[in-house]
């Protein structure tokens, strides 16, 4: 058994606006061991994105309110820890590869500049000094990681210069400048074609792998859950109905809603009968 | 023999690519030479990734844009006389994908389903009538006529839509990616809904999408687009399951799977360098390789 690199224990959120209180997040509990793919799986409004932004300390609050639980990594509690020890932690040792790569990269800087930057201001708060020469040969380094066949010309280039696919690319990158040893996914490849899609997930677990990190990737599609996981968590209105491994999850599931989930997802090989019942709302 | 709903002959859309001095300099052959047809009371896929042409193709059929060359006979007649004119409304009727765009917010529901009706010349007295059977059709109750958009779901949104496209009793509809935008247990019931729509209005669908999972269950027919051209069509359990050109495997090969039958499906594309290719590579090399060599199944 290996340890415990993320664990979320108990995690409850409130959202307060215009006076009324919601509570989006029901007593969530989750672990990402060292060197494991999880997947975190659940439909729009099932709380997986509320519990990534929790874990990565980027819920604004308020609106937002922590009620209660803990979010440990790696023994620590990030929740209770100082702003300043958290701030270490983000970005460099958990770091996140975000979905949309036409809104998450800066149109005016090149992807040199945007790189650079993200690797100096994560030596500064690690308190690491490094030149600017020795920061571009990281970046070149990075972006041969990630199977970019010209890392020069790319470090050149403007985010409207690169496709769909790259720009997706340079996103894995950059969570990848610091070495971190988690990697938070947010539906990576959901904006690009299936083809892209296969390519960049198949990168991503390739990296992953190779470099022995640990993976969350949050999701929507059951798809991508059984392409790079091999442990799942099912949300559905704030609480975690079922979780096991991928396999498990997939063959045998226990919760109606995972049935119903799996049920719903239109299969390759056909047999989907539409049309049959007269549909209930 | 009647003949089909909707016939496509060689139809071509070039957009022209001009200079600085607005010189003609070559195009951009978004439509190059397709032609398919749909029968009537049948669904026909049509599947391809971002500038494969087909949102091209639906807006010709549509009337938004107009063929460089080519032919649509919608019903037997060709739209070409009847170009963006009422009576191709009534023939004719879209779906888009993202209803949360496709329908006017400061409109209650029942304004929206309203303007075909009213554009169509449909008695004012029967409006409200015929609104609540629209939205019984799609299975809405009628008071859903009074809410606003940001009021509903996805899904109801995306019932409002098919209801808005129905109003005028057309014979086809293009679906364009109508459940992209949607969660799978949302989407299963719109394309139930559809189906069912579909088998008691006698409608013909053309279904425009990048799912093929949800392709391989909705459409009886396919068309594999690719870079404007159809490189594949037929049933869609052949086309499937023994899919015939490199863009078709390689599509085949990338949708992600929850089961080991569909992974057993899907073909096998040989890694180059350690990567999926890409479909020009896949197709370059298999120009260079024209013996099997290259045929032999490699584990992806």
């Amino acid at each position: 058994m290996s340890e415990t690199l993320l664990s979320v224990r108990d995690l409850s959120v409130e959202f307060s606006t215009y006076g009324r209180t919601n509570k989006v997040l029901h007593n969530v509990s989750l672990d990402v061991p060292a060197h494991s793919q999880v997947a975190l799986v659940g439909e729009s409004g099932s709380g997986k994105t509320v519990t990534m932004k929790a874990i990565m300390g980027l819920l604004r609050e308020p609106p937002a309110r922590i009620t209660s639980g803990r979010i440990l990594y790696d023994g620590a509690d990030l929740l209770t820890m100082p702003a300043a020890e958290r701030l270490k932690l983000r970005g460099t040792a958990m770091s996140m590869v975000f979905q949309d790569p036409m809104s998450s990269l800066n149109p005016v800087f090149t992807i040199g500049d945007q790189m650079g930057t993200i690797l100096k201001y994560a030596d500064k708060r690690l308190g690491r000094g490094r030149g600017r020469s020795e920061r571009m040969a990281r970046v070149h380094e990075v972006l041969e990681q990630v199977r970019m066949r010209d890392p020069e010309r790319v470090t050149q280039s403007y985010p409207i210069q690169l496709s769909g696919g790259m720009r997706q690319r340079i996103l894995i990158a950059m969570a990848l400048l610091s070495e971190p040893k988690l990697l938070i996914a947010d539906e990576p490849g959901t904006a690009l074609d299936v083809t892209t899609q296969a390519q960049i997930l198949k990168l991503l677990k390739d990296l992953v792998e190779a470099r022995g990190l640990a993976l969350l990737m949050i999701t929507h599609n059951l798809g991508v859950v059984r392409e790079t996981s091999n442990h799942v968590y099912v949300m559905n209105k704030g609480v975690v109905v079922e979780q096991g491994p991928t396999s498990q999850i997939f063959d045998a599931p226990k919760d109606d809603y995972t049935r119903g989930l799996i049920a719903a997802v239109p299969r390759l090989t056909g047999g989907m009968r539409f049309g049959q019942a007269e549909v209930t709302r | 023999m009647t003949a089909p709903m909707l016939e496509i002959r060689n139809l071509r859309k070039f957009f022209p690519i001009r200079n600085a001095f607005g010189r003609h300099t070559g195009d951009v052959r978004a439509v190059d030479d397709v032609s398919f047809s749909i029968e009537r009371g049948a669904v026909y896929g049509l599947a391809g990734e971002s500038g494969s042409g087909k949102s091209t193709i639906a807006r010709m059929i549509m009337g938004l844009e107009t063929p460089t060359s080519g032919e649509i006979l919608i019903d037997g007649e060709s739209i070409a006389s009847s170009f963006g004119t009422r009576a191709h409304g009534k023939k004719v009727q879209m779906v888009f994908q993202n209803p949360g765009s496709s329908l006017n917010p400061r409109r209650t529901v029942g304004q929206s389903v309203a303007v075909p009706l009213d554009a169509h010349g449909h008695p004012a007295k029967d409006r409200a009538r015929r609104i609540s059977e629209l939205l019984d059709m799609v299975q809405l109750p009628p008071n859903f006529a009074e809410r606003f958009p940001h009021e509903l779901s996805g899904g109801q949104k995306q019932r409002v839509a098919i209801a808005r496209a129905l109003a005028v009793a057309p014979k086809l509809v293009v679906l364009d990616e109508p459940t992209s935008a949607l969660d799978v247990s949302v989407q299963a019931r719109v394309i139930d809904l559809l189906v069912d729509l579909g088998r008691k209005l006698d409608l013909t669908f053309l279904f425009i999408s990048h799912d093929l999972s949800l392709m391989r269950n909705f459409a009886g027919r396919v068309g594999i687009l690719y870079r404007g051209k159809i490189v594949e069509t037929g049933p869609t359990a052949d086309v499937f399951v023994n899919p015939q050109h490199d863009y078709t495997r390689l599509l085949l090969a990338s949708v992600p799977v929850i089961s080991a039958e569909e992974e057993a499906m899907r073909p096998k594309i040989p890694l180059i360098d350690g990567e999926i290719p890409t479909a020009e590579k896949l197709i370059e090399i298999r120009a260079l390789n024209t013996k099997n060599s290259f045929n032999e199944e490699q584990p992806g």
